[in-house]
């Protein structure tokens, strides 16, 4: 049979290992960050939160910071601009509107653009999915994802993080493969359009937790427990609830549905995180939301605004490690000249610069 | 009269079943004489004779991609007649099938001959491939009897697939009826809306919309349906860069009940997969685009066990801004005409141990008979003077930035290369020569 000697014959040329981040400041993806990053960031943010406000604003004392924003945003926007701020950091903003990318500006030249103005690093969020990748590899500064389409909100999973730590593993020092051993973290929503829900499922099994993916077929598919380690899914939200001691629910994100038809009474008669399901089915358990919320969507008021809802700290939590990241995109060793680079990492397969 | 004389090269004329050294005489446009080395009758001392010593080389019939994007009229910031056909020639191709995604569309017989006429440039043949309906709208069928009088070797909407029945019937009818190919790139655009790649656990971890094999594989066996109904009408139907597993068991199936249907794969899809979009690389977005390891590995078998009649690149040359951009924004399509020989010998035949006369005749002798092309794909006395002459033994290195085309989307920048043109003679000139 020629499959057998196919398999056994073809040697296509290997994946070559992906160059980036190009800066080791850069914040892509939680891939990027190893075990011993993480907790770099997570002390950070602690110290630099209880940090004297006037000292604080000495670290990074008029550096310069751009958040480029394509998409709206009220939490991540404003938290990194306090947190840049906090450190001292000039901030400016350049949003989609309002600037010449409404006049047909690429990204490319975009960046271009604020690099040349003196910018040290850019915060960007993106309605395309990989567009940090695409900002990091022609400017070459310091890029901090902020959400980029349905791919990755790394800020948004290091937050997550650092909440479900002070509320189950409080005064945990460090973490480490086993710190959320036996914590079930359930993500229930639209998990397809979900840049929060992909950032948590790979970030959080690292640490040893299992993440239940909970929704109908439309808003999550199948292969989506094939996208690492520790994911499984359960269609049934009461069964999910009854194991999970983390509860984050998502919004249904109507501007990424893109024709797709849902019924909504259906959707909240099968997964809105009610009241009732809360106090019989997971008592325990704290409930997260990455914001914005829809009251009355995906969860009531009287969770959203109840003792076991923690949406509130997730924001506070925010600007403690954006603070960190801030501090680490613009502390960290420039990268190697790009030669080096092509010595020892080999052709990057029709690069783009 | 001009003559060229190539001598003592290895003779690989898969469809004139020939494996020898041989001594080739060409006049104009057309093959005189194969003879044993030093054997030539006719050549009667002609002075004037232009020589090639082939020795130690491998000599075949000019390659035919029957899948190009020129993109003139219209788009000549991205290539033009005459640059696509110097790359064409750069890569051992004599003759191209030229698609009508042209601006304007090329649905009409002004264009098809526009496209043909010398100020073009052409270094090698072009043969238009012209829009099935008019503007490619999927409409209102084109006059197909004025287009092929005018040089049209085949019919399509490529890029913009034919979903309507009752359209598609009415083309594969009407083609047949005047004795034209219909080539559909198969894709259900209703259900690959925003899409940018395969869908898969690789979209789904990019964050990228996907388009499922469905969208691919439901057109092929929709139009094998109408091929079975128009049986008695004989109408042939090609089915463009097969990716898909499914899709190619349909065109397999449909052989089997001696249906005319034949398909073409491109390197990219027997090379790579999704995974290579990497880090939203978008020299490895196109349309299809790159499927799973076990798409892939289907494609091979396909090509090993027969069922692929053609490698086509499906040559799709951009402007670098226009790929210097968010991935979903960013158009489909990669070069491919200076890098399928070398691909496909070093992977085909070096890899997979394909015999050379197969992995060659798919390159020459079954895509000139996809499209009926008489006198290309052989070198047999009589037919035209389309030869490449390469080394197979040599390694190289495809630089992109070096290549003749305008455009540098490529996947395969940096990559070793297999077997070396060393002269493209096309319609008996050379039309691109490189030292050893």
């Amino acid at each position: 049979m020629p499959t057998t000697t196919a398999r056994r014959t073809f040697h296509p040329p290997q994946l070559s290992p992906s160059p980036f981040p190009y800066h080791p400041g850069s914040l892509l993806s939680v891939n990027d960050l190893t075990l011993e990053s993480l907790n770099h960031i997570l002390a950070r943010a602690t110290v630099l939160t209880y940090q004297d406000p006037l000292t604080r604003a000495q670290i990074l004392a008029k550096r310069r910071v751009a958040l480029l924003f394509y998409e709206s945003s009220t939490r991540t926007r404003t938290s990194f601009e306090l947190a840049a701020k906090a450190l001292g950091c000039d901030t400016t903003l350049v949003s989609s509107l309002s600037s010449s990318i409404e006049k047909g500006e690429s990204l490319k030249d975009t960046g271009l653009t604020i690099r040349a103005l003196g910018a040290e690093a850019i915060i960007l969020r993106h309605n395309s999915s990989g567009a940090p990748w695409l900002l990091e590899d022609y400017t070459r500064l310091p890029v901090l994802n902020a959400g980029d389409g349905m791919h990755e909100h790394p800020t948004q999973g290091l937050l997550d993080l650092r909440t479900i730590l002070a509320r189950l593993r409080p005064g945990v020092a460090e973490v480490g493969p086993e710190t959320l051993a036996g914590v079930t973290v359930t993500i229930t929503g639209d998990i397809l359009h979900s840049r929060v829900a992909r950032s948590n499922m790979l970030l959080l099994p690292r640490l040893g937790a299992q993440v239940v993916l909970c929704g109908p077929k439309e808003l999550l598919p199948e292969l989506a427990a094939d996208a690492g380690p520790g994911i499984a899914i359960e269609r049934n939200f009461e069964s999910a609830l009854r194991q999970s001691q983390v509860v984050m629910m998502l919004r249904i994100q109507a501007e990424r549905l893109a024709g797709l038809q849902l019924d909504l009474e259906q959707y909240k008669a099968a997964y809105q995180l009610t009241g009732d399901r809360l106090r019989t089915l997971a008592p325990q358990a704290i409930v997260m939301h990455p914001g914005p919320i829809i009251r009355g969507l995906e969860l009531t008021a009287g969770v959203a605004d109840g003792p076991q809802s923690t949406i509130l700290e997730q924001v506070s939590n925010g600007v403690a490690i954006r603070m960190a990241v801030v501090e680490r995109a613009l502390t960290a060793e420039s990268p190697r000249v790009p030669n080096d680079r092509s010595s020892s990492l080999g052709s990057k397969n029709g690069g783009r610069a | 009269m001009s003559t060229l004389v190539i001598r003592g090269g290895q003779l690989i004329d898969p469809g004139a079943g020939v494996d020898a050294v041989r001594d080739i005489l060409f006049k104009d446009n057309r093959v005189v004489e194969i003879a044993a080395p030093g054997k030539l009758k006719q050549l009667n001392g002609a002075t004037d004779a232009q020589s090639i010593d082939a020795t130690g080389l491998v000599v075949t019939p000019g390659l035919i991609d029957i899948h190009v994007h020129l993109r003139e009229p219209g788009q000549g910031y991205k290539e033009t007649i005459a640059t696509g056909t110097a790359a064409a020639a750069a890569g051992g191709f004599t003759a191209v099938a030229a698609m009508p995604n042209t601006a304007p569309v090329n649905d009409s017989a002004d264009i098809t001959r526009w496209m043909q006429s010398p100020e073009r440039g052409a270094q090698v043949r072009v043969f238009p491939i012209a829009a099935a309906t008019r503007g490619s709208k999927g409409e209102t069928l084109n006059d197909y009897a004025a287009l092929k009088s005018a040089g049209a070797v085949a019919v399509t909407d490529d890029g913009h697939p034919i979903l309507k029945d009752s359209v598609m019937r009415e083309t594969l009818a009407a083609a047949s009826r005047v004795g034209l190919s219909v080539i559909q790139h198969a894709e259900d655009t209703r259900m690959t809306q925003g899409a940018s790649m395969n869908a898969g656990p690789v979209a789904f971890k990019l964050g990228l919309r996907g388009m499922p094999v469905e969208a691919e594989s439901g057109i092929v066996e929709r139009d094998i349906r109408l091929v079975t109904e128009l049986r008695d009408a004989r109408a042939h139907l090609h089915v463009a860069h097969t990716s898909t597993a499914a899709a190619i068991a349909a065109v397999r199936q449909a052989r089997r009940n001696g249906l005319r249907v034949t398909c073409e794969v491109a390197p990219h899809h027997f090379l790579l997969t999704d995974e290579h979009v990497g880090a939203y690389n978008t020299h490895y977005k196109m349309n299809p685009p790159l499927r799973s390891a076990a798409d892939r590995d289907a494609m091979i078998e396909a090509i090993l066990d027969g069922v692929v009649d053609a490698i086509a690149t499906d040559h799709a040359p951009h402007a670098m801004h226009e790929k210097e951009v968010e991935f979903e924004r960013a158009p489909n399509g990669i070069t491919g005409l200076e890098t399928a020989l070398g691909l496909c010998l070093r992977y085909l035949h070096g890899d997979l141990k394909m015999p050379l006369g197969r992995v060659l005749s798919l390159l020459s002798a079954q895509p000139a008979a996809v499209l009926g092309l008489k006198g290309r794909g052989t070198l047999a006395v009589g037919s035209c003077a389309d030869a490449v002459i390469f080394d197979p033994n040599a390694e190289w290195t495809y630089r992109a930035a070096e290549g003749k085309s305008k455009a540098k989307n490529t996947p395969f920048d940096g990559w070793t290369m297999q077997g070396k043109v060393r002269w493209t003679i096309a319609e008996g000139r050379v039309a691109y020569t490189s030292p050893a």
